[in-house]
């Protein structure tokens, strides 16, 4: 099937084992196609961020300010727990920023 | 309201991919199939996050299971669940700890059916002005659904709360990737308990679709969909408000009359978000759209938290005077309620349309949006703009 299209349609197939009452019910989810674009910081990004969330987050905000941006880089810090570096923090934010800022 | 502009867009591998833009910044969004879906507005594939389309809306008051809207909070989403071994733990302060399989929860317990509205804390988040971050919902991230299922309080007496307890805290089977991510549990205080919540095994008469949160969901009628615990695992009684991050953290609005502030406003108090604020909509067309001349009919929805629509009120002059509308089928006060109107729309003009629904509680719609850090409770009175052919 070399239509990406079609492709993701059977990617996106919902398998139903049908039992007395209830069933298993076994899917498989399309790929996450959305990549951090290339820049200084994205292996940072990718590193620290990709591993719980696609980067559809990011390019889905509106476009955000330093002080958001770095609002949202400590909650996933401190309150979800992801291992960023102290010293990395402001270069993931300068890349968010070049990726989906504002003044 | 501004409806998604449906187009295609030829991607770099000459793959041909679905498209819409919502209207505002950053709106583009692919149009993807998951499974048991339909193609949905994709807001974030991982976790997913899935948009209805607003269209659909107009095709019936139930919400299609297919085109039901989606939103997990963590990438660690059970992608096989087997119903007849997934069990249900009620345990904390009860008498009788139990463990029930889906079939317990239909044989053991009356079942019961309410059709309810099941919106997003976030819906309409990217309509807010100025913008917030959040996720970035245009007005299709609910739903309304004929759920069926064993009462909580049946189920909750029968383990026997303690006098202790005071919140019921609720977990699924999503877990977080990391483990030092707080895992998504949510909190019902017991005073705010009631007969209208269920343990649902059904949506429209179908198994829930895993996305949804196959085998059982909590139904919470009226309040935000947060609450409505997917593919629901454990039910554990509390002596304390619970304090974990979802709760004392995320998910708060403020406690300022109408929950608004202002932008720059700092220093309020907040509160757990909770019961769903009124709402209408058009459903039959689209703000920008060319209408033919002539008497045209508009319809449209409305609901509430569940006290029930008392009228809808229509205008074809952005507002300056109304008129009733007329009220359709009612599938009970939780749910989506059709309403339509009509008016002359005159050849060459262009007229600006609007919709505004009050509740039998007396709440109403206004002309000024809510305004809140998180980007919730938007329930302002929506225009459409329309011109004639």
């Amino acid at each position: 099937m070399s239509n990406p299209v079609l492709r993701t349609a059977a990617l996106a197939s919902a398998l139903i084992i049908l039992g007395a009452a209830s069933s298993t019910v076994t899917v498989t989810l399309p790929p996450d196609n959305v990549q951090f674009k290339p820049g200084p910081g994205a292996d940072l990004v990718t590193a620290n961020c990709a591993t719980c969330h696609s980067a559809a987050y990011i390019y889905t905000q509106p476009p955000l300010n330093s002080k958001q941006w770095t609002a949202e880089v400590l909650k996933m810090q401190k309150a979800y727990g992801a291992p960023i570096a102290q010293s990395d923090v402001s270069a993931i934010v300068d890349y968010l920023l070049t990726q989906n800022g504002r003044p | 309201m501004t409806l998604p502009r449906l187009d295609f867009l030829i991607g770099a591998a000459s793959a041909a991919t679905a498209t819409v833009t919502l209207p505002f910044a950053n709106g583009v969004r692919p149009l993807v199939a998951y499974p048991q879906k339909r193609s949905l507005i994709v807001l974030t594939p991982r976790p997913p996050q899935l948009e209805t389309p607003f269209g659909i809306f107009d095709e019936g008051l139930l919400t299609p299971n297919d085109a039901f809207f989606v939103r997990w909070h963590l990438a660690g989403i059970p992608t096989s669940v087997d119903g007849a071994t997934h069990r249900i733990k009620i345990h904390g302060s009860v008498s009788r700890p139990l463990s029930l399989s889906i079939e317990d929860l239909r044989s053991q317990f009356e079942r019961v059916e309410i059709v309810a509205v099941n919106e997003c804390s976030g819906n309409s988040r990217g309509l807010f002005s100025p913008r917030v971050p959040g996720g970035q919902w245009d007005n299709g991230a609910m739903g309304n659904a004929r759920w069926a299922g064993a009462r909580l309080l049946d189920v909750l007496g029968k383990a026997g709360l303690k006098s202790s307890a005071v919140q019921i805290r609720f977990r699924g089977l999503e877990q977080p990737l990391l483990d030092a991510t707080p895992p998504f549990v949510k909190a019902l205080s017991i005073a705010d308990l009631d007969a209208n919540m269920l343990i649902a095994y059904e949506m429209n008469g179908e198994p829930l679709p895993l996305l949804n949160g196959y085998p059982v969901r909590l139904v919470v009628p009226g309040w935000y969909a947060t609450y409505w615990m997917k593919m629901l695992g454990e039910i554990e009684a509390i002596d304390t408000i619970d304090d974990n991050y979802w709760m004392k953290t995320a998910y708060r609005i403020p406690d300022t009359p109408g929950n608004t502030v202002t932008p720059t406003q700092t220093g309020f108090s907040t509160i757990p978000i909770n019961k769903l604020t009124v709402r209408s909509f058009i459903t039959n067309l689209t703000s920008g759209q060319t209408i033919a001349p002539g008497t045209q009919t508009i319809r449209g929805i409305a609901f509430d938290s569940g006290t029930g629509i008392a009228q809808v009120e229509f205008s074809s002059d952005g507002g300056s005077t109304w008129r009733k509308a007329s009220l359709g089928e009612n599938l009970g006060n939780f749910s989506f309620r059709g309403w339509e109107s009509s008016f002359t729309a005159r050849s060459g003009t262009s007229y600006v349309l609007a919709c505004r629904a009050t509740s039998n509680d007396g709440k109403t719609q206004t002309t000024t949006p809510v305004w809140n850090p998180g980007g919730y409770l938007r329930n302002v009175i929506e225009t459409y703009q329309v011109g004639v052919s």
